[in-house]
């Protein structure tokens, strides 16, 4: 009876349109509510305060590079247990069927506006995102291919940081993946650094703040010590906007915040402005 | 050798009062020992130190983290936890190592890079990231030695090395068993339990590849013998520091970033 009565003030205050509650998406950071279809138009930032939501790791690439220019690299590569950590190979193997992918990171080679690149986009579906060996070695390797063909490096970073279940093994993979950005760089070798949702901890502390530029989305989050365990330490509430991008951007460590529709065009003129055209036809 | 003890109570051995610090085994290890100061960019953190001494009369530079043997020093040293400005501090000392020729020791022994606000707005997350990418070109031999707590990136960041070496009762591990317990089962009481599954030892680094050599320590631990433990880890580093001296830098370069490069575990 209760119910009756709510619908017909709704019917009222909907001013006669068709009683249909759409699917809602309720925004993290700015906890409004927005129709779900309004959101997955807009490619899933919120119309309310632009924070850009998680992509999963094909939908990025379909954004970004140029119509079946993605060629992947390393793609049958699977987690094995350096630990023989209690339940992580069935954890894996579950995960690997329902998310469809080998683990938290794919990457290849593609063109972007026509200009060549190697591309890596991290999935937080897979662990969070998180480094095992498997992220880390794809990561070295796609480094080191972009060493020997001289080509530039677009990694997008979304992560939680470590796989805990690799334990020191996962921590060395920062050591390895650093290691080969570094030879990249050295043989003067572009890499932009585009920090989503999120971008933590042995992420953060490796390879994703080691950039030429680095770019972030809006509102996403970046940081490198945990806000629960900063909170923790210092018996304080942090204010809402500790470790967004935009607080990153403001101490100095991200070059510009882009937003996602303009993202493509942004990585194409940047590494035109590294030489890096598209090849003749 | 004694009976091997557990991670869990290796851990309670290294967190025992009176483990030696840093501070102990300078004087009983180097002479001539002259302490640089400050990253030249923001202050002179004081988890982690960083200078000059001599190795059996050999120039070395020396870049530690420190932990305190009181409340006191545990308070000025931030219960080695370091800063950004500890990591750029030491990043500084090792350019300056690698244009005088210098070998490079670091003695690892922390809890984990400092959590908190200012760390944060320094960019700790960079601070690491570079010192991690930097030291593994670094054109001067670097021996590592973890004296009791390797916590994580926090002890990466000076674990970039040609070589590292593990005290016996040391731990090497990418966070704190009750850190770890509490991320993954969400209960920090279970530390114990995830000590002994996160495979920390001296042992387990050897077997996984992160470590080389472990330094014996006297019945009952450290701190039971100072002279005698300064002794293992002076021994070890007069062998060490040479035979890395000698070697071609490029080969070293090459060995170096092969050393982290084969370390992972999967399947194709």
């Amino acid at each position: 009876m209760f119910e009756d009565f709510f619908n017909v003030v709704k019917k009222r205050w909907g001013e006669g349109e068709e009683e249909y509650k759409p699917p809602m998406f309720k925004c993290p950071r700015c906890q409004g509510l927005s129709p779900l279809s309004k959101y997955e138009e807009l490619r899933r930032v919120c119309p309310k305060c632009n924070y850009h939501g998680r992509l999963s790791s094909n939908e990025r690439i379909a954004i970004t590079v140029d119509k079946e220019s993605f060629r992947e690299l390393n793609g049958r590569m699977k987690g094995a247990d350096p630990l023989n950590f209690p339940d992580y190979p069935e954890k894996q193997a579950e995960l690997r069927a329902s998310t469809g992918l080998s683990d938290a990171v794919i990457t290849g080679t593609a063109t972007i506006k026509g200009s060549p690149v190697v591309i890596g986009v991290m999935d937080s579906r897979f662990m969070m995102g998180s480094m095992g060996s498997v992220v880390g070695e794809k990561i070295t390797r796609a480094f080191e291919y972009a060493t020997e063909h001289k080509l530039p490096v677009v990694m997008f970073t979304a992560s939680g940081g470590a796989r805990m279940q690799e334990g020191i093994v996962s921590l060395m993979q920062m050591a390895k993946t650093s290691g080969a950005v570094k030879l990249h760089s050295e043989a003067g070798g572009l890499y932009i650094s585009v920090m989503t949702d999120p971008t933590t901890g042995g992420v953060t502390a490796s390879f994703a703040s080691l950039g030429d530029i680095i770019i972030a989305e809006p509102k996403v989050l970046i940081g490198f010590a945990g806000r629960r365990v900063i909170e923790g330490t210092i018996k304080q509430k942090l204010p809402d906007d500790f470790q967004l991008a935009e607080f990153m951007y403001s101490k100095g460590f991200v070059d510009m915040i882009v937003e996602r529709r303009k993202l493509r065009s942004v990585l194409s003129h940047l590494l035109k402005l590294h030489g890096y055209t598209p090849k003749e036809a | 050798m004694e009976d091997k003890r557990t991670a869990w109570e290796r851990l309670q051995l290294i967190h025992t009062k009176g483990r030696p610090t840093i501070k102990d085994y300078i004087p009983q290890i180097f002479t001539d020992w002259y302490e640089m100061h400050g990253d030249r960019l923001f202050g002179d953190d004081r988890a982690i130190i960083g200078g000059i001494a001599r190795l059996d009369g050999m120039p070395v530079t020396i870049i530690a983290e420190v932990k305190g043997r009181d409340l006191n020093e545990n308070k000025a040293c931030n219960f080695a936890m370091p800063h950004p400005e500890g990591y750029r501090k030491a990043l500084r000392i090792a350019r300056q190592a690698e244009k005088f020729h210098r070998p490079v020791i670091c003695f690892i022994d922390t809890p984990g890079a400092f959590c908190g606000v200012a760390a944060e707005e320094r960019g700790q997350g960079e601070a690491i990231a570079k010192n991690i990418a930097e030291f593994m070109t670094l054109r001067t031999p670097i021996v590592s030695i973890v004296l009791g707590e390797g916590g994580s990136g926090g002890a990466l960041a000076l674990g970039v090395c040609d070589e590292l070496a593990m005290l016996e009762n040391a731990e090497y591990s990418v966070l704190s068993p009750r850190g770890f317990a509490s991320i993954l089962w969400k209960d920090a009481s279970r530390e114990q339990e995830a000590s002994e599954i996160m495979k920390i030892t001296a042992e387990d680094m050897v077997r996984l590849g992160v470590a080389e050599a472990i330094i014996e320590e006297p019945l009952g631990g450290a701190h039971n013998d100072l002279d005698k433990i300064s002794e293992n880890i002076k021994e070890y580093l007069s062998q060490k520091i040479p035979e890395k001296c000698k070697k071609d830098i490029d080969v070293l370069l090459k060995e170096r970033y092969t050393k982290f490069r084969k370390i992972g575990a999967f399947t194709e």
